[in-house]
């Protein structure tokens, strides 16, 4: 009773005022994210929706053509099949990378003394995606130059195919590409969440009699599949996303096969200056992500364990 | 317990070798001409060691200027970055104020727009400011970066409130005690966030593509890119000598600050993106 009646006026005496003031700290506090997160964020989503839906060239007339620009993309067999291959390219680096990592992380919690290995798996994270596209150029150029095919022909008497310039390969490439220059981020990744698991849990299922694989099977993979989860949704989200390595390993424009939907919005933008197309395709782009995001968080309800 | 260790060694072992190869060919090749790397592709050590590739490359482009662009440019967005969104998160953190999980929420949201979605009309707009081909399109709009500012959050919200009570008891208003108390206790997650963004910026190639034309202008993976692109007789050994220029440094600092790096970049689960 003392309490509460000591407790009331307090807060009725301080609630007013303070809160008016608050209110113009947050304000002034928030301001310069605020306003850049409007202006270079917000507005130019707004605009994209609008340009999507407009035929323009940036110089002349803007000119309404309603959904013509989607259904312009969306029954052109160049979108189709960078759309295909889009979703080619995630279904290659998504689940081999992620298993790669998963392995590679399993090991080096297992393994004394795991720390250079960690540095050696992290190089490529911190180098320029374009100067990993360089190296690995040579390594998988068809010609003379390329190392892999020059070792297959010699070692092996294999007649290996161009990766680079095969319209069937090239998606593998850069697959390969991607996932070595990601492996590492999603090992470290993984590495942490694997360190949270408290020891005493792996412990009590060994003393009841849980071999290696059962532990890893019962009792590490559902620990560790809130932090799973996470790295395939933001890996499908990259590999959505993936320009610089293609842009420079191979130009779409001289191999289709590497033609990808973000390829697709850069050309038609920044190359044939139509940008209501390029929005378009952008705008079809970002649905696609968003849908299949939608559905990786459905199916989370039912894979992933969460701890309470 | 033994063999189980040798076993885990020898994979990962052979998993660092396919790591370091690409680095390891990209430095030899480097001092290779072009008549070795056809008739003897497989050869390991160049013969004779061409030497003169690295100031052949040095001298093809302006590469001591990219060097200098791509560095303030990402001083001035690790500062800018820093500064901005800790006072952000502060906010967020600290703050009551009306519609708050509201506004946070959208911050979170923005976050999901992929660049390319974007990267149209900001051209667009850039161009009326004036600011294609000019370092203003890469400083200005990467100021907007909601992730940084949830970072920052987290970490904030870890410092205990007690501490800024006692210092607004001492008289202190908001900005000293955002200035004095919270940042010298979120240093770890400043310097986090500092690298991300730093690495985010000295590597990104998307937007420098785009806004940029002069070479003078260049950043290093621009230069590098267009390095790549004007040569119609492949010379890689010169390629691979300009990628080891733009690359070696990097990685010289980050053996440095290998653990720091690769900490934050786990705990943040983001990476630089």
């Amino acid at each position: 009773m003392t309490v509460l009646a000591r407790a009331r006026p307090r807060t009725l005496h301080r609630a007013r005022p303070v809160r008016n003031r608050d209110g113009w700290w947050a304000a002034f506090f928030l301001a310069p994210q605020v306003a850049a997160l409007l202006v270079f964020l917000v507005f130019p989503l707004g605009f994209a929706v609008v340009l999507a839906f407009m035929r323009w060239d940036g110089l002349g007339q803007k000119e309404w053509v309603g959904f013509d620009n989607f259904a312009a993309q969306l029954s052109d067999p160049e979108f189709g099949l960078a759309v295909w291959n889009t979703v080619k390219l995630a279904l290659l680096t998504v689940p081999f990378g992620l298993v790669f990592a998963l392995l590679i992380a399993v090991a080096l919690n297992n393994v004394k003394g795991g720390g250079f290995y960690r540095v050696l798996y992290f190089l490529p994270v911190v180098t320029s995606s374009v100067a990993v596209a360089l190296m690995w150029q040579i390594i998988l150029a068809g010609n003379d130059y390329g190392v892999l095919n020059s070792s297959l022909e010699r070692w092996f008497g294999i007649s290996a195919p161009d990766w680079l310039g095969d319209p069937g390969w090239v998606i593998v490439a850069i697959a390969v590409v991607t996932i070595w220059s990601s492996l590492g981020l999603n090992v470290v990744i993984f590495l942490a969440g694997l360190q949270t698991i408290p020891p005493q849990i792996v412990e009590a299922a060994r003393m009841d009699g849980a071999g290696s694989l059962r532990i890893f099977r019962s009792v590490t993979l559902p620990l560790l599949s809130p932090t799973i989860f996470f790295s395939t949704v933001v890996a499908v989200i990259s590999s959505f996303q993936a320009f610089d390595q293609i842009y420079v390993l191979v130009d779409p424009e001289d191999n289709e096969g590497a033609r990808t939907i973000v390829y697709q919005v850069y050309e038609l933008g920044f190359k044939d200056f139509q940008f209501g197309m390029s929005s378009a395709a952008a705008l079809i782009l970002l649905v696609l992500t968003l849908l299949v995001t939608l559905v990786q968080f459905a199916a989370q309800k039912r894979l992933v364990h969460y701890d309470s | 317990m033994r063999p189980r260790q040798v076993a885990l060694h020898a994979g990962l072992t052979l998993g660092g070798l396919a790591m370091l190869f690409p680095f390891v060919w990209m430095l030899l090749t480097s001092f290779k001409g072009v008549r070795q790397m056809l008739n003897n592709p497989l050869d390991w050590l160049p013969d004779p060691w061409r030497w003169e590739n690295y100031p052949d490359a040095l001298g093809a482009v302006p590469f001591i200027t990219a060097y200098w662009n791509s560095f303030y440019i990402a001083a001035l967005n690790v500062t800018l970055t820093l500064l901005t969104s800790a006072m952000a998160a502060y906010a967020f953190a600290r703050i009551r104020f009306r519609g708050s999980g509201v506004l946070f929420v959208v911050f979170l949201a923005t976050q999901m727009v992929p660049a390319q979605v974007t990267v149209v009309p900001l051209y667009l707009m850039l161009a009326r400011f004036g600011w294609i081909d000019s370092h203003l399109s890469l400083i200005v709009p990467s100021i907007a970066n909601p992730f940084a500012v949830f970072l920052l959050r987290q970490f904030i919200r870890a410092v205990p409130v007690e501490l800024e009570e006692a210092a607004r008891i001492d008289g202190a208003g908001r900005w000293r005690c955002f200035w004095n108390v919270v940042l010298p206790n979120i240093r770890p997650g400043l310097g986090a966030l500092g690298i991300i963004a730093f690495l985010a910026s000295w590597n990104s190639f998307f937007f420098p593509l785009i806004f940029l034309n002069s070479p003078e202008l260049a950043t290093v993976p621009l230069l590098l890119s267009q390095f790549s692109g004007q040569r119609t007789a492949v010379d890689y050994g010169l390629i691979l000598a300009a990628s080891a220029i733009a690359v070696v440094p990097t990685l010289i600092a980050f053996l440095i600050g290998q653990r720091k790096i690769i900490n934050s970049m786990a705990a943040s689960g983001l990476g630089g993106r």
